[in-house]
């Protein structure tokens, strides 16, 4: 089995502050791996560090057994990892149907190109508009995606993230905020968007994380405490005195 | 599969729409075409000429500032280093008798843009926000004072001149009388539109919008802000270029105005007051600009005053610009609920003009003891005369200043009222508003 994502021995400080302590992490290639943990954890530093936003202080990052630690987060994004953000971060002002088309471009091969007339290449409207579909929003396609609910937003981060057709998706908190049937949506789009991809997840929602889960690795205080199935992280003593206490139990 | 997805995909523009499209490019070339007939004068050929300058270099910068989101006050570089290179290309291509037309001469302009902008753009266009608006403007300064210094180039304070006739002829055309040139201008002014409305309609152009709206999520879908932005940078550049060069022809003299703070400050106004969020904005801005500029001067002293009263005022009350302001009324229309804004409009538009004429009385009656204390207070301002030292003139303005604000005040709370009833109305029709 290859893995596609490989931390190793992450080290993250901001000023004086170790925020990530000696993370090592590996994330097979097609695997559902949720990131848990308590607030303040580490988890969204951890995706900023994989996703090239932010630079480790020390140790390597690997996606499929190549070193991106370092790169900027297009050319990561190029080497086939995307990611969403805990807060909504689209396009305001731009449809949603021009959203998911910027996130297809690159991908597509189409670059910085300016000969080209977008709305003359068949497969980046196929690609949009299948997209589209697959997120529930082709009611809204041309609704500014400022203007759209807070769930349809969320629908549409995960539709950005994934249109590039990146094998490795990161999501941070994707049903964060959401209602009980908001979030059953979101989790069915999430299980269809990824299927034959490698999922990392965090998650506050321990029902969403125990049905998608195939691995769980738990983050306490910067550092990975335990990191198994979802059966054995139930079972780990350690897991339920630093995070799950007895509601998961 | 296929099928299912592309019906989620915007429809492909009718027939009808594709008509009415080419329709409008149509009709801006035939009223291209019309306008010298219709004013055939010499002055209103050169505020034509002028018109299309200013539309040329106002979209360039709207590529930066409405289309990605970069804040310029250094414009005024690209286009005045393309005024002097055209210049020169003048006198060059004249004193060596070279095959070079003068409808060329225009690309010389913007391919000197274009070049600058890819020597000078690749530091500034790093950042957006303060970071590039600091950069562009240490940036101006420093070519404006060079411009003082290289005299050999740039002439000094008074500049270069050239003989736009000496050029190579073709066509027999000499380009000495100003309707050559207003056709030398419209043509260009078209090329030039037509490319950059093409420019939006492509993947660059899309990111652009991308990296104006969130940079920092455009690095996660593949692209470097940083290039999307020099890139945007770079044609900007090309395209003031083309503008400094059509100015530089029309006057046949290039001078340290054309790169100053002044002329990246008009562009700047001219662009937002026309509104930078449709590409038609700056056209609207550029027309409105001139046409004002060319008129005020003539009307009052301080027409400056009353320009950055304007700007102030659309910043403030319509950051949409002109464009923006008129776009909002497109869904009411297309409603039909348009008319209960309407007579709101005309009521507000009573008390709101007294405001306007008691502080242009007000301004003039300062301006005259301020500036011109010793003269006869017997003035004329919008070509109206009155006495500035008369006191019931400044009670008359006192009274229409601040009599005009709070009746309209009350009146624009009418407008808020019946605008909110407009686009309800708009609304339970289905029509977004």
């Amino acid at each position: 089995m290859s893995t596609a994502i490989e931390l190793r021995g992450i080290e993250k400080n901001f000023a004086m502050t170790s925020v990530i302590r000696n993370v090592n992490l590996a994330v097979a290639q097609g695997e559902r791996h949720a990131l848990i943990g308590p607030n303040g954890a580490g988890k969204s530093t951890l995706f900023n560090l994989i996703s090239g936003y932010m630079l480790p202080t020390s140790g390597s990052i690997l996606l499929r057994d190549e070193v991106v630690s370092g790169l900027p987060p297009y050319q990561i994004n190029r080497r086939g990892l995307s990611r969403s953000f805990q807060v909504t971060n689209v396009f305001a002002n731009m449809s949603v149907w021009e959203n998911l088309r910027c996130a297809v471009l690159w991908a597509a091969g189409h670059r910085y190109s300016f000969w080209k007339n977008i709305d003359n290449l068949p497969e980046i409207r196929e690609r949009t508009a299948r997209i589209l579909e697959d997120i529930n929003l082709t009611g809204r396609r041309d609704v500014p995606a400022g203007l759209l609910t807070y769930a349809e937003q969320r629908a549409l981060e995960i539709g950005i993230t994934v249109a590039g057709g990146a094998d490795v998706i990161l999501l941070d908190e994707p049903t964060a905020g959401m209602s009980h049937a908001e979030t059953e949506r979101a989790v069915a789009l999430i299980r269809r968007l990824t299927e034959g991809r490698t999922l990392l997840i965090v998650e506050h929602d321990m029902s969403v994380v125990f049905g998608l889960a195939d691995r769980i690795s738990v983050l306490v205080y910067g550092q990975i405490i335990a990191s198994g199935t979802p059966e054995e992280i139930r079972g780990n003593q350690k897991v339920k005195e630093a995070y799950l206490g007895e509601e998961a139990a | 599969m296929s099928e299912m997805a592309s019906s989620a995909a915007p429809p492909f523009p009718t027939a009808t729409e594709k008509l009415k499209f080419y329709g409008l490019w149509a009709a801006a070339v035939i009223a291209l075409l019309l306008l010298p007939r219709i004013f055939p004068s010499g002055g209103s050929l050169t505020t034509f000429s002028l018109i299309g300058i200013s539309i040329v270099f106002s979209l360039s910068y709207n590529i930066l500032l409405g289309q990605t989101g970069m804040l310029s006050f250094g414009h005024a570089v690209y286009y005045g280093l393309g005024g002097f290179l055209v210049i020169h290309a003048i006198n060059i291509i004249g004193a060596n008798k070279l095959p070079i037309p003068l409808p060329v001469v225009p690309l010389i302009g913007g391919l000197t843009g274009l070049l600058f902008a890819v020597l000078l753009g690749w530091v500034s266009t790093q950042r957006s926000g303060t970071a590039f608006a600091m950069i562009s403007l240490g940036v101006a300064e420093l070519i404006a004072s060079s411009a003082l210094i290289l005299r050999s180039f740039f002439g000094g304070e008074a500049g270069i001149s050239a003989n736009r006739t000496k050029v190579f002829r073709i066509f027999d055309w000499s380009f000495g009388p100003q309707i050559q040139i207003y056709y030398l201008v419209a043509a260009w002014t078209l090329i030039a539109v037509i490319a950059m409305y093409a420019l939006t309609r492509t993947p660059l152009g899309r990111m652009c919008n991308a990296v104006r709206d969130n940079p920092e999520r455009v690095q996660f879908v593949g692209y470097d802000p940083h290039v999307v932005r020099y890139l945007a940078f770079c044609f900007s550049g090309f395209f003031a270029g083309i503008a400094g060069a059509l100015a530089a022809i029309n006057f046949e003299i290039a001078n340290s105005a054309y790169l100053g703070a002044v002329q990246s400050g008009t562009v700047l106004f001219a662009t937002y007051i026309g509104g930078v969020g449709f590409f038609i904005g700056p056209i609207v801005g550029a027309i409105f600009v001139t046409i004002l500029s060319l008129g005020l001067s003539d009307l009052t002293q301080v027409w400056q005053l009353y320009f950055g009263l304007i700007f102030i005022a659309v910043v403030v009350f319509a950051p949409g610009g002109i464009t923006g302001l008129l776009m909002m009324h497109r869904p009411l229309l297309r409603a039909g609920t348009l008319a209960r804004v309407l007579p709101s409009y005309l009521i507000a538009l009573v008390p709101t003009s007294a405001m306007i004429i008691g502080l242009i009385v007000a301004i003039e009656t300062i301006v005259h003891f301020t500036v011109h204390a010793g003269d006869d207070s017997h003035i004329k301002a919008f070509g109206v005369p009155f006495d500035a030292a008369n006191r019931y003139v400044w009670a008359m303005a006192a009274i229409l200043l601040v009599g005009g604000f709070l009746v309209a005040r009350k009146t624009w709370a009418r407008v808020a009222h019946a605008w909110d009833d407009a686009t309800s109305g708009a609304r339970a029709k289905g029509i977004a508003a």
